[in-house]
């Protein structure tokens, strides 16, 4: 049993994955499992917060049809008005309302980062519990196509299919969930593997229990936590990826208010001369940004540590 | 040794297949008509046959791949349809740019990065260790389209401590220009890399220090000091040695994002402009060649990694 702590969270957001940091990750985390029981600690209160923030922005962005927001795409003549009681974080260079821009910028977010997880979780999870749980020429197959497939550097892969089929909202999450698939796929096929042998699954079996059986109610739930700390981490990677594309203009159109397009709009303010730019709308869908990343992060970061017991030895 | 270079050098062709596979099936399985984007949307049906003669899109695709296939080979990657400039010479005025862009930002990188992490790893979850960690975590949620924006309207718009877009020369003209030049996109990049290396030598000193040859060292009354860089920093700096090959595909993605703000006619501003205007052969080359970079880097390290510690190999 390797004993050496988990080196850093497996997936950096807007960072290429090695491999090798997945599978040592996937296999510190899983192990930890097999290892003890899993002392109960206390969360902490950073994580509840953390949390709280996350799913406050997802009420948000769900929500912002019915709060009382101004419609994002109303011009109206305040033209880069500072932060106001009528405008709470100021207005845009076309006078759009920037809160209400930045709350309707979240759904983007929301819809790609958990959208694109969801996508690779059903594909790249499948597959790598159907991988570890048969074994053999399947496993080999499958667990080959993955490295290819990790080889590519994703950002590159996904501008260029991107650019020639067009990048719809649908389509960007479609295009980020099957990317990231060979990631999940690691991850799930080390963490499912180190239950695959185990009694209770051979026990299962004796019992005449059919594969379908053993892999959603003995092999899964196991898995789970594992596989959701990583999630999280994985939403982050995917917000961040798609805020890129945003950036370069290859995201959803520019009128649809996202994060990532306000900071690209932002971008014409930053050409102009010193003194004509808009300093808040840098800051404000930047702030909205970081705010959520850091709590995903963090949330996921501690709840993958929480069901680590490597790093209690420490 | 050489069994186990073999076997990489086998998997490394394997891969390089598919790459060059991938790039070419993007362009021409998913929509869109080189033809039509040649000719203009008004192309009549005649027309868009000859071009795709012309191109040799009427022939079954596998002999297209090949040909192109072949083309790659001996060095072609075709010509721009806009500028009709060849896609290799728009490749080699591009790519020293990101090159430097990358050498910068991760030597800024390792000079912040170590000496945070030994010092953090001094003492592990006191003050400063948790300071930093939480610092990094930050940092973490600050990718470089945050970051870059952010900084040029600090630093090049408001106070002009660095000069703002489309300030770039040629190294070969220019020397201290151009490093001028550079240093913004290279911080950008940096902070990016800073968390990687900070946490993944952090930890891994961590993890050395709490090994058998540590305590022996302790024992023998060695100083803390002596301890952290003579026994620990070198086989805790292996791992941070392939995770500097691993983020070369990150920095792309970062070059990208700071190449388009700052205009620095790099890979990443060439390839975004080349979308905007349809221009298929020249977005298929520079995919193709940034894809072949990262998937060499990787395996030059991987092949470095084996080397600094043969205990890789024997398996």
């Amino acid at each position: 049993m390797n004993d050496r702590a988990v080196p850093t969270s497996p997936v950096e957001p807007g960072h290429a994955v090695s491999t090798r940091a997945i599978d040592a990750a996937a296999g510190a985390a899983a192990a930890a499992l097999t290892d003890a029981p899993s002392p109960r600690r206390r969360l902490g209160w950073v994580f509840w917060l953390c949390a709280g923030w996350v799913v406050l922005n997802i009420l948000a962005a769900i929500l912002a049809g019915v709060l009382p927001l101004q419609d994002p795409g109303l011009q109206t003549s305040a033209i880069n008005a500072g932060p106001s009681l009528a405008h709470l974080l100021g207005t845009d260079d076309l006078g759009r309302d920037i809160f209400s821009r930045v709350v309707f910028g979240a759904r983007v977010s929301m819809i790609v980062g958990f959208g694109a997880v969801a996508i690779g979780l059903v594909l790249g999870g499948t597959a790598g519990m159907i991988a570890a749980y048969r074994r053999g020429r399947v496993d080999t197959v499958v667990n080959a196509a993955s490295y290819v497939l990790l080889a590519f550097p994703a950002l590159v892969a996904v501008i260029a299919i991107v650019t020639f089929w067009g990048h719809s909202l649908w389509k960007i999450t479609l295009i980020i969930g099957i990317a990231g698939a060979p990631v999940i796929f690691r991850v799930v096929r080390a963490a499912t593997l180190s239950f695959a042998t185990r009694d209770f699954v051979t026990a299962a079996r004796a019992l005449g229990a059919t594969d379908r059986r053993i892999l959603t109610k003995e092999l899964l739930p196991n898995i789970l936590p594992t596989v959701v700390s990583f999630s999280l981490i994985g939403v982050a990677t995917v917000i961040v990826l798609e805020g890129s594309l945003a950036f370069l203009g290859l995201s959803v159109t520019p009128s649809t208010p996202s994060w990532g397009n306000m900071l690209n709009e932002s971008r014409n303010g930053l050409n102009t001369i010193a003194g004509q730019s808009n300093p808040w709308l840098v800051l404000f869908p930047a702030l909205a940004m970081f705010l959520f990343l850091l709590a995903i992060n963090l949330a996921g970061d501690r709840l993958r540590q929480h069901f680590d017991v490597t790093e209690l030895k420490l | 040794m050489a069994k186990y270079l073999a076997k990489r050098l086998v998997a490394l062709l394997a891969i390089l297949f598919f790459v060059s596979l991938g790039t070419f099936f993007l362009v021409h399985l998913l929509p869109g008509n080189p033809a039509i984007t040649i000719l203009g949307p008004n192309a009549t049906a005649h027309n868009v046959a000859v071009v795709d003669g012309q191109l040799g899109l009427n022939r079954p695709l596998w002999a297209q791949y090949f040909v192109w296939l072949g083309n790659v080979l001996r060095g072609n990657l075709g010509q721009s349809f806009v500028t009709h400039e060849t896609v290799v010479s728009i490749v080699t005025n591009a790519f020293p740019i990101d090159i430097e862009l990358v050498v910068i930002s991760q030597l800024i990188a390792f000079c912040i990065a170590v000496p945070l992490a030994l010092t953090a790893s001094r003492r592990p979850n006191k003050g400063f260790d948790r300071y930093s960690t939480a610092g990094t975590f930050a940092l973490l949620a600050m990718p470089p389209f945050i970051v870059a924006p952010l900084l040029v309207l600090l630093l090049a718009v408001d106070t002009h401590v660095f000069p703002g877009p489309a300030s770039y020369v040629p190294l070969t003209q220019a020397f201290w220009t151009n490093i001028h030049a550079m240093l913004l996109p290279a911080i950008v990049l940096a902070i990016g890399s800073i968390v990687i290396y900070f946490r993944l030598l952090r930890n891994d000193l961590i993890a050395t220090l709490q090994e058998d040859f540590i305590t022996m060292a302790r024992a023998k009354g060695l100083t803390d000091r002596r301890i952290l860089f003579r026994h620990a920093l070198r086989p805790s700096s292996v791992s941070l040695l392939a995770s500097a090959g691993v983020n070369i595909g990150s920095l792309i993605a970062g070059a990208f994002v700071v190449e388009y703000l700052l205009q620095l006619p790099g890979l990443g501003y060439t390839l975004v402009a080349a979308i905007s205007q349809d221009d298929y052969i020249v977005v298929q080359g520079i995919v193709l060649v940034v894809a072949v970079s990262v998937v060499l880097v990787n395996f030059l390290v991987d092949f470095l990694f084996s080397v600094v510690d043969p205990r890789i190999a024997r398996d």
